[in-house]
């Protein structure tokens, strides 16, 4: 979060939107529930979710938080499935590029605020860094309980045993835990939460974490967050353990042993590659000259540097 | 002598039909018995004179206007027409039991079950209340094809005699027999007969309505009147 | 003979698992019911009858913690607090002693289901809100529930609604006693059934009960399924209790004029 002090320049007159787009009384409330959030980790808080110019889905719960935190002295990165050139995540960053003045990167490492759906960044992160994730479903037990009165209850009376039927089933059906996606996880062994939907390879990373990690539900109207440094414990069973996913293969393109990875269909024939989900961290391998099996495939040619520092857009006519 | 096993004090009934304009019925009144081990007293008197309503009213089965039933349960008199239910449950379990003529059970469910179920409910062993419903149903000459059949099929006198055995299984103090042998032909009326002769030897006290003069006269130690305390209506 | 004897005695000598007294419900100004007062002991069961309206589903909701009542205590003979209001608990405390004390089977399986679980899964939940977190103890005693009340194994892992309703039921009666409950309430829990259908479930129940040593509360109105199930029962009308005595006695020998009628319409066959 920056400081304050330009705030109010940013706010020149003749702006068409106010700094951020939301109103300053509304960003109050989000700061207010932020700091509320981060008190209880874990904890789902209700906040006055606005009407936001995409749709609900798109990321409005994540666009608010970023809205509510950043200040022109922040440097925004924004990343769909890992990547930073997924239209979605080039349009957000647009966006803030646009209403917040602020400087824009692909840089894991360079970014102040990053704005994720799907993944946590490879690369890992550090003090001072903000990581907002966009949340569809906050509420882990929804898949089981329909209720929202029976799950506030669940959660105030640590009442979690329900949350073990969904992985009792995926033993039962699979012979493991087949989960992948929102996982679920306690925080500091008091609230159930769901991490949203990353893979469960990102679990590990949201223990311990040196960033502040943000949780933001438009839709449903929730914000919940994992302070610094906290416990994070994803469930399992006595006899059969928490695993993350992995992979025979390493990426194609820079050979990467550890990361997360995405499948690409190269042709008709059945032709596929795996490369690293994080193209931000891909990016850094090769050019430090990392080179994996595909290595000169044209997919690795694709990306430009990251993108210039955007200049302040000119007003809309 | 020894105390009764059952005493019946200044006992009256009187039914009251509140759907037929409160219309009262009474059946007896000031009824004094009682029964010792090894006695067999045959209720005796004409039809209609309340004979089964005496044996039902001594079960718990119908409430007395007035008196008491007292039946020595664990060295203790418990008057069942004032005990809680469930205590006149564990009379029934332990102490008192009840021939009907009628058998009524759970539907489709197999004959040595039922008659095991007695057995079962006071907490004896599965393979003991098997052997022993087996024992006695085939004393009882049930064909034993019929033992995994439910007994909603069975002849009339099949029934009883299904009936006979879930009654007998048990070693009641006290028995309530209600015209156990009413559909059975000779021969199985004489087993009834020695069956009852045993619990008597044994010790069991019981009351029992017979229409049949050999049963009675084969079982009966001595016979009660009901019709002498027939109730003026 | 020894062991017969003691388990006897336990029936009479227990104190009351649950006392209700003075119970009184009110909608606005129409009675639920009115002054209900009775006990329950350990390894008893308790029939409910009465016609539609008469105040009996009021009654079991308000004992078994789902409804506050307007006045009236209900007391149960909680392990972890002894004998206690069930309202004066708190939240959590009451909750939780409902999960590991009570069971409550409903009429409709689709109330006592989480019907986007599979069957088995349903089964195993009572003993992950317990605190199971061992998958191979839960499926096996999953499976051995499933084995009592007579269920394919080889089903095990279908939803609910992929079985009879039959089936769905004997499902809500195993997640109901697995975890091993002390009193379990059951609101007609044959009502929507067969008749073939009924009498088989009732007969397991029964037998459950026996073994368990279960204290049951059966609402119904269905005067031959109280017979078969209640040790005794309480006749309700308008709100108010008019009788109660054993099941037998009350069906055969009814004393209140509104008992007379009930048990006087019930059809023969």
């Amino acid at each position: 979060m920056s400081s304050g002090s330009n705030t109010q320049g940013s706010n020149r007159t003749g702006r068409y939107y106010n700094y951020a787009y939301l109103d300053e009384q509304t960003k109050r409330m989000i700061r207010r529930t932020i700091l509320k959030a981060l008190a209880i980790p874990g904890y789902q808080v209700p906040f006055g979710s606005r009407e936001m110019p995409v749709p609900y889905g798109w990321g409005t719960g994540g666009i608010q938080l970023t809205a509510a935190i950043i200040g022109p002295d922040d440097v925004y990165k924004c990343i769909d499935q890992g990547a930073d050139d997924t239209t979605n995540a080039v349009s957000i960053r647009r966006f803030f590029a646009q209403v917040a003045d602020v400087a824009v990167t692909e840089e894991t490492a360079e970014a102040t605020i990053i704005q994720t759906r799907h993944r946590i960044p490879e690369k890992p992160l550090k003090e001072g860094q903000i990581l907002v994730f966009q949340v569809p479903q906050p509420e882990p037990l929804r898949g089981l309980e329909p209720r929202e009165t029976e799950t506030r209850a669940m959660h105030a009376y640590e009442e979690y045993g329900l949350q073990y039927v969904s992985l009792y089933e995926s033993v039962s059906a699979y012979g493991y835990i087949a989960n992948t996606v929102g996982y679920p996880t306690m925080i500091e062994e008091r609230y159930l939460m769901s991490p949203s939907p990353i893979p469960k390879f990102d679990n590990p990373k949201l223990g311990d974490n040196e960033a502040i990690l943000l949780f933001g539900a438009g839709r449903e109207k929730r914000i919940y967050a994992v302070p610094p440094y906290t416990r994070v414990r994803s469930l399992d069973f006595e006899d059969y353990p928490f695993e993350t996913q992995t992979w025979e293969e390493n990426c194609a393109l820079c050979g990467a042993e550890d990361s997360y990875l995405d499948e690409v269909i190269l042709d008709d024939a059945g032709e596929r590659m795996f490369v690293c989900s994080d193209s931000c961290f891909c990016a850094e391998r090769r050019a430090s000259g990392h080179v994996g099996t595909m290595g000169d495939h044209a997919l690795a040619h694709l990306e430009g540097g990251p993108p210039a520092v955007a200049s302040p857009v000119a007003e809309p006519a | 002598m020894t105390s009764p096993l059952i005493i019946v004090e200044d006992l009256a009934k009187t039914f009251v039909l509140h759907n037929a304009d409160g219309a009262a019925i009474p059946v007896f009144e000031r009824l004094t018995l009682e029964v010792a081990s090894g006695e067999c007293v045959v209720l005796a008197g004409e039809s209609g004179v309340g004979k089964s309503t005496l044996m039902r009213s001594i079960f718990g089965n119908y409430l007395p206007t007035q008196g008491a039933v007292r039946v020595l349960h664990d060295d203790a008199y418990l008057d069942i027409t004032r005990a809680q239910p469930h205590q006149v449950i564990d009379v029934r379990r332990r102490t008192l039991g009840y021939v009907s003529q009628f058998l009524r059970v759970i539907p489709r469910i197999p004959t040595l079950r039922l008659v095991m179920e007695p057995l079962l409910e006071n907490g004896v062993s599965l393979e003991e209340a098997r052997a022993r419903a087996e024992t006695l149903l085939a004393a009882l000459r049930l064909p034993r094809a019929h033992w995994d059949l439910p007994p909603a099929t069975f002849s009339g006198g099949e029934q009883q005699r299904v009936n006979i055995a879930r009654s007998f299984i048990r070693n009641y103090p006290v028995m309530l027999l209600d015209e156990p042998t009413a559909s059975l032909d000779a021969e199985n009326r004489a087993i009834v007969v020695q069956l009852i002769r045993q619990a008597l030897d044994r010790g069991a006290a019981m009351i029992g309505i017979f229409h049949d003069h050999d049963v009675r006269d084969a079982v009966a130690t001595r016979l009660f009147s009901v019709s002498e305390f027939k109730a003026a209506a | 003979m020894n062991a017969m004897a003691q388990n006897a005695h336990k029936a009479i000598e227990a104190t009351p698992l649950l006392r209700v007294d003075g119970l009184t419900k009110w909608y606005g100004h129409v009675v639920g019911c009115r002054d209900v007062s009775f006990e329950i002991r350990p390894g008893e069961v308790l029939g409910i009858v009465g016609e539609s309206g008469s105040g009996k589903t009021t009654v079991l909701n308000c004992i078994s913690g789902r409804l506050p009542p307007s006045a009236g205590q209900v007391e149960f003979d909680t392990s972890r607090f002894g004998p206690a209001d069930i309202y004066g608990l708190s939240e959590p405390d009451r909750r939780r002693m409902q999960r590991e004390e009570w069971g409550f089977v409903h009429q409709n399986p689709r109330d006592g289901l989480r019907m986007r679980a599979s069957g088995g899964a349903n089964v195993a939940e009572p003993l992950m809100n317990l605190g199971g977190r061992h998958y191979g103890k839960m499926r096996a005693a999953t499976i051995e529930w499933l084995e009592r009340v007579e269920l394919d194994i080889g089903r095990i892992d279908d939803k609910p609604r992929h079985f009879s309703g039959g089936m769905q039921q004997r499902i809500q009666v195993a997640r109901n006693l697995i975890h091993g409950p002390r009193l379990v309430f059951m609101d007609e829990p044959t009502g929507g059934l067969d008749v073939s259908v009924q009498a088989r479930l009732l007969d397991l129940l029964r037998e459950l009960v026996r073994d368990l040593g279960l204290a049951v509360i059966i609402v119904t109105h269905d005067m031959a399924v109280a017979r078969l199930m209640a040790d005794r029962l309480m006749v309700m009308k308008s709100g108010y209790v008019v009788e109660t005595g054993l099941t037998d006695q009350v069906l055969d020998d009814p004393q209140h004029p509104y008992s007379q009628l009930l048990v006087s319409s019930v059809l023969q066959i």
